[in-house]
């Protein structure tokens, strides 16, 4: 008898399941799925743009998916099994550019889908340049650069990239993120190319060879990193002297978490974060996510993002309205990667580059790490 | 035990190179920890074998001894690392004040069997020092995270506060963190929605397969057998996308009861396994005779089969619940992030922050095993001594 209870209960739940899974049909959804990377990050995003607007729609309900990592690959399998989760999703430029190529992430209308600036200034004209693609929506401009323990360097700090590159100076382990990207670039630098030849001489094998050739020279002192969080460990740990991550850990190491480590940013590479909304949402949850976007990167919402972490907004009509850290007190502004003092030899992220060699390059990046 | 063995003193030539040995051991540990394993190892040889000596052939006095080697070590830690290196200094004198004369009085030898060769008796030390060190391997990996989870610092890092054991370098706030923490809190949820499910389904669905298996008359018997425990033997990742795809078809990828009979089919081995072994052991005839005396198999069942294979059961569904309670790969497919369950939030916690919350949970989790196991072993003495078996 009992039995019989339980499997009747069970297909009860199944049918309940199902049923539950068919409703929601009103005009605008009542639940969100947003995307994004966990840590400081997603909290600032939770802080600057969820938590007010859910204060302003009580009867929503969001959730946070810390996918970002592998959204590429999930979105492509979510839309081969015909069943797409998540509503918004945050990715990074080039991640926004293959998914768009692949049709996985909607075009956006950015007159139409976005708000203007206060000024009357259209959204096209504020987010400038960094619309880099059609389906991207970009939120913060970040970069990729390197940290270093104030204690273990003597007297002479390290001030240039290539001190990097010079483990006499600097004994010890650091820390690079495994991947060819940025690597090769800095590498390139410090064997003598110059700056702006950097992306020539790299789309050539003997380029790509130098590169290799001269992170072989400091491969035996280097922590290869793969998550964001790897550096600021290994930093507070001194297991290593520097170490390259995003600005915003490092950031965090420094002001938040108080530890003896300082910024190097010279060569720091800038890339764009932003949103995508993936294609074919259903008309009510696509008329949600459209509100919530509209909301989400207006002007306001991305300068009181930077009060929270140190990644600059997107829109120039933000970036006067940049202020003092919600909790530290202190002036964000200096420690923006677009400061002036900051960005005196930076890179971007050369979107078109990558695209055409990364799978060639990170194919011989591997081999070389291989050997 | 009682003394086996008559004892006597032990000439110097042999227990202050063993000592030493133990002190150069010990001065691996220490030497490499500060730099050089190899000062180290000469340092402890000599001033534990030094040590040996005059414990043993100039103070004699055994009392005095070895509360001198204490403090003496305790001393020069003090003097050289503070709190920690005199923790460390206690500990030490005491060891190698014990050692000392355990060996130099011949106390080694009283313990085991008189016919034993010197070979034998080294054996006997030798096999439960390998015994101990494996179980140190073992328990330190989840030792070491409960003092971490204490860190007043967001990093994985024990601070010289911690080492000094400074009251500042230790804090509760990971604890807070995990507690007040609406991310944790609804992951702890869904794993304890999710997890009983899981068990219930595994245990009736793999119980009743377990026995239609055992009967001699199934057609296909180890074919079905085969079939039903594939998913112990598939790769999880394989199981798992192969879920993905057919789940999101029907319906279920993204719900509840999706991820709950994921991880029922996943319990469902376990249970089978346990449940055929002690089926093994069961006396057909004793469903004969309770059918002789008129019970419908249901009843047969439940009043006679059952309890006697309750053991099995309960093992098989303890692993189940294990299983779904520690599962990961699948329920990141197969779930999403309304499903987020504890482990898939220690995942990406572990990914995107190295935040020590997960430390914290560790530990909680930890503790919370080592209830539960006592429990049930305390539960399992009580019935065998009420059932009059005495412990094993």
């Amino acid at each position: 008898m009992k039995f019989t209870t339980t499997l009747l209960a069970s297909s009860a739940i199944i049918g309940a399941g199902t049923l539950a899974f068919a409703d929601a049909h009103a005009d605008m959804a009542k639940e969100m799925t947003l995307v994004s990377w966990g840590g400081a990050y997603q909290a600032s995003q939770d802080k600057a743009y969820l938590q007010p607007y859910l204060e302003m729609h009580p009867e929503i309900s969001a959730v946070w998916d810390e996918s970002s990592n592998e959204a590429v690959a999930k979105l492509r399998a979510m839309n081969e099994a015909g069943n797409v989760t998540w509503d918004l999703v945050d990715v990074v430029a080039a991640d926004a550019i293959r998914l768009c190529d692949e049709g996985l992430a909607m075009e956006i209308d950015a007159e139409e889908m976005l708000a203007e600036a206060p000024d009357g200034t259209s959204a096209e004209d504020d987010f400038g340049d960094l619309l880099v693609s059609d389906c991207f929506i970009p939120q913060i401009v970040y970069s990729t650069t390197f940290g270093y323990r104030t204690d273990m360097v003597g007297d002479t700090p390290p001030t240039k990239i290539c001190d990097v590159f010079d483990t006499e100076a600097y004994p010890g382990k650091r820390a690079l993120e495994k991947r060819p990207i940025n690597n090769m670039e800095w590498a390139l630098l410090c064997d003598g190319v110059a700056k702006d030849e950097v992306y020539d001489v790299l789309a050539t094998p003997e380029g790509q060879e130098k590169a290799l050739a001269k992170l072989d020279t400091i491969k035996d002192d280097v922590i290869w990193w793969s998550a964001g969080a790897d550096t600021p460990q290994l930093l507070a740990d001194g297991e290593v002297v520097m170490g390259s991550t995003y600005n915003g850990r490092l950031f965090s190491v420094i002001e938040e978490q108080d530890q003896p480590v300082a910024m190097l940013w010279d060569a720091q590479v800038f890339d764009l974060d932003g949103w995508i909304i993936p294609a074919g949402l259903p008309d009510d949850r696509l008329a949600r996510v459209k509100d919530f976007v509209k909301f989400a990167t207006d002007t306001q919402r991305l300068a009181d993002q930077s009060q929270y972490i140190s990644y600059g907004p997107a829109r120039l009509s933000s970036a006067p309205m940049v202020g003092k850290h919600a909790e530290l007190g202190i002036d964000m502004a200096p420690h923006m990667p677009t400061d002036p003092a900051n960005a005196k030899n930076t890179f971007l992220y050369n979107y078109e580059f990558w695209a055409d060699y990364r799978d060639d390059i990170d194919a011989k990046f591997q081999a070389w790490l291989a050997q | 035990m009682v003394a086996l063995t008559p004892i006597s003193r032990k000439p110097v030539g042999f227990y202050v190179p063993v000592v030493a040995a133990a002190g150069a051991f010990a001065g691996l540990f220490v030497g490499t920890a500060q730099g050089s394993g190899l000062l180290g190892i000469v340092i402890g040889a000599l001033t534990m074998g030094a040590l040996a000596f005059i414990l043993t052939q100039l103070i004699k006095n055994e009392t005095i001894a070895r509360w001198g080697s204490v403090i003496l070590l305790a001393v020069i830690g003090f003097i050289l690392g503070g709190v920690p290196m005199l923790v460390l200094g206690v500990i030490f004198g005491w060891f190698f004040g014990w050692f000392s004369f355990w060996l130099y009085e011949g106390r080694y030898r009283a313990k085991v069997a008189p016919y034993l060769t010197p070979g034998q008796v080294l054996w006997h030390f030798a096999f439960r020092i390998i015994c101990g060190a494996i179980l140190v391997f073992l328990i330190t990996p989840i030792l070491v995270v409960m003092p971490l989870s204490f860190n007043a610092e967001n990093f994985f890092t024990f601070t010289p506060e911690m080492l000094r054991f400074d009251p500042e370098g230790y804090s509760l706030r990971h604890y807070k963190d995990f507690f007040n923490s609406s991310a944790w809190q609804g992951a702890v949820w869904n794993s304890v929605k999710i997890a009983p499910a899981a068990t219930l389904l595994s245990v009736s669905f793999g119980t009743l397969a377990a026995i239609g298996l055992s009967q001699q008359h199934v057609p296909f018997r180890r074919a079905i057998m085969a079939i039903l425990i594939s998913p112990m033997i598939v790769p999880l990742i394989i199981s798992a996308a192969g879920m993905y795809f057919f789940y999101s078809r029907v319906g279920l990828q993204g719900t509840y009861v999706g991820v709950v009979l994921a991880h029922a089919a996943l319990g469902i081995p376990f249970v089978i396994i346990t449940v055929t072994a002690t089926l093994v052991g069961f006396d057909r005839s004793l469903t004969r005779a309770a059918a002789n005396m008129g019970a419908n198999p249901v009843t047969t069942f439940f009043r006679v089969q059952m309890p006697l294979i309750l053991p099995g059961v309960i093992s098989g569904g303890l692993f189940a619940f294990i299983t779904s309670f520690d599962e990961v790969v699948v329920v990141l497919f197969v779930g999403s992030a309304g499903q987020k369950t504890l482990p898939w939030q220690m995942f990406t916690g572990l990914r995107e922050q190295i935040s020590p919350t997960i430390l914290a949970v560790a530990t909680i989790l930890v503790v919370i095993s080592i209830c539960l196991l006592t429990v049930v072993e305390l539960l399992r003495r009580r019935s065998e001594r009420l059932r009059g078996m005495s412990p094993g």
